[in-house]
């Protein structure tokens, strides 16, 4: 099996191939590893299970960091679904990717995806997909496609706050989540390559600032954002909408733009949110 | 490239894969040189460490692995509680080692039997850990392989013996480190492992004439 290095490559062989992105994914890390692809699935199993208990822990409530920064809006906005403008699905995707990064803050069990700042986001799209009734079998193999979108993105350009901001942690789980969305919603392997780049576009630039250097503010709230815009980068794609730009290209600006980006918003807590007045009182709070 | 077990995973307690995943290795390293239950841990901890560790949970995590929690362990939350009802005592104190990586601790650990062990390392990003120094001996060790550590007097034919037993065990050495105090005194030997020694491997290393301590060190990805 052709190893991939770019999206359009692992596209190209799975329309090729006539096969789902995420048997493409699948063969490959089989082959890599020496690992059966029944090993594979159950570990990704596992680690679905996993990140459905964290949603749905930070939707009972009772959570607190131990900074006592985050803790407590899942509940409040999943209680809001039936009331609010966005509509329940969109309401419900938000929550649950709160609920995710707060059990993250509040030192609970999570899985990192593809860190563990970004660890809401490809969980509350998958758990809105499985409470829409897709089948739990569907949501493990999507989750190969978000992981081989997470790997194209890793090599070409970062996954890590410090080296490419939040574009790199928010914005690749972004766009891993409209991938696995997408293919969920019977998109074909061109659709899931727009979904993730549309995904990736809208959030470029994105600064890594948090208050106190800690994976709280903004961090928490941004995944449930984000979520909710990766639902939508789904929708587009899978409604036919196309991005100008090609992926690859986007994710070559999205490894520019982190390069260009300065120090002090890439997750040092020397700039941005974490050195407003009120940023900088918090800090002092919590460190003395 | 990475695989797809790099991207999606690990599982792991939040919020940081350095300041919690990282700090939990760190102690569980500590806590496997030392060999033997611990009754008092004091922890020095360098740069970011030092600065950040009450928010992050760095303190939690460091005695989560010391008392051998793993970690995804929900436990670690509270270990400092945990610690105390054991009977571990423990202490964290701000320290500059100089040249050390931002993340850096050391952890100086006391044992039931009066045992002591000083473990230096850092968590160097995605909870991954490089240990550079094992008591007296400066070492690199990333976990990135399974380790067999041995300490023992510095006298011919001990290091044969161990790696004729890896031999038979049909365990593959990938790198090997020996350092030494002063001739004819302790040494130590680090052999890295292409697979994970069984513990009747290290039962036998501990046999050899002249062994004082073995013990293994999965890895850690």
């Amino acid at each position: 099996m052709d190893n991939f290095h770019t999206i359009a490559e692992l596209i190209r062989i799975a329309s090729e191939r006539q096969k789902p992105v995420h048997e493409i994914v699948l063969a490959v890390e089989s082959e890599q590893k020496l690992r059966t692809r029944e090993e594979l699935i159950d570990e990704m199993r596992q680690n679905w299970k996993v990140m459905y208990e964290s949603v749905k822990k930070g939707l009972k409530g009772g959570i607190r960091s131990v900074s006592g920064l985050t803790g407590g809006d899942a509940p409040k906005l999943y209680r809001h679904q039936l009331k609010g403008f966005l509509g329940q699905a969109g309401l419900s995707t938000a929550a649950f990717a709160v609920a995710a990064s707060e059990v993250n803050a509040s030192m609970g069990r999570i899985v990192a995806c593809p860190t563990a700042g970004s660890c809401g986001i490809v969980p509350a799209v998958l758990t809105e997909a499985y409470e829409q009734g897709r089948a739990e079998e569907d949501i493990v193999m999507s989750l190969f496609t978000a992981a081989g979108i997470g790997m194209v993105i890793d090599e070409n350009a970062s996954i890590a706050g410090a080296l490419g901001g939040c574009q790199a942690e928010c914005g690749s789980a972004a766009g891993m989540a409209a991938a696995a969305l997408t293919e969920i919603g019977g998109g074909t392997p061109e659709q899931i390559g727009h979904a993730v780049a549309l995904a990736i576009k809208n959030l470029l630039g994105l600064a890594c600032d948090p208050v106190a250097g800690l994976v709280e503010v903004p961090c928490v709230k941004r995944n449930g954002f984000a979520a909710v815009h990766a639902m939508l980068a789904a929708d587009m794609a899978l409604a036919g909408v196309k991005s100008v730009i090609p992926v690859d290209e986007v994710i070559d600006a999205m490894d520019r733009i982190g390069r260009a980006m300065p120090r002090d918003i890439k997750e040092t807590a020397e700039g941005g949110l974490a050195t407003t007045k009120t940023g900088l009182a918090l800090q002092k709070k919590i460190y003395g | 490239m990475h695989g797809v077990f790099d991207i999606i995973g690990p599982i792991m307690i939040g919020p940081s894969s350095s300041h919690t995943a990282g700090a939990v290795r760190l102690g569980l390293m500590a806590r496997k040189v030392l060999g033997e239950p611990v009754t008092r841990a004091g922890i020095m901890l360098s740069g970011s460490f030092a600065q950040t560790y009450r928010g992050h949970g760095t303190d939690k995590a460091l005695i989560a692995g010391v008392l051998g929690m793993k970690p995804d362990d929900e436990r670690i939350r509270d270990s400092l509680s945990i610690a105390k009802e054991q009977g571990l005592e423990f202490a964290f104190q701000k320290a500059d080692i100089p040249g050390a990586h931002p993340n850096t601790a050391e952890l100086h650990l006391t044992g039931l039997h009066q045992n002591i062990a000083v473990v230096r390392g850092a968590s160097v990003g995605g909870g991954n850990i490089l240990i550079t120094k094992i008591n007296d001996y400066y070492v690199e060790l990333a976990g990135r392989y399974p380790a067999v550590v041995t300490i023992q007097r510095d006298q011919p034919g001990v290091i044969m013996n161990i790696t004729s037993i890896l031999g038979m065990g049909g365990l593959n050495i990938a790198f090997m480190h020996v350092a030494r105090k002063n001739r004819g005194e302790e040494a130590m030997t680090i052999l890295e492992l292409d697979e994970e020694p069984l513990p009747s491997v290290i039962e036998a290393i501990k046999g050899v004439d002249g062994i004082q301590q073995a013990f293994s060190i999965p890895a850690i990805g």
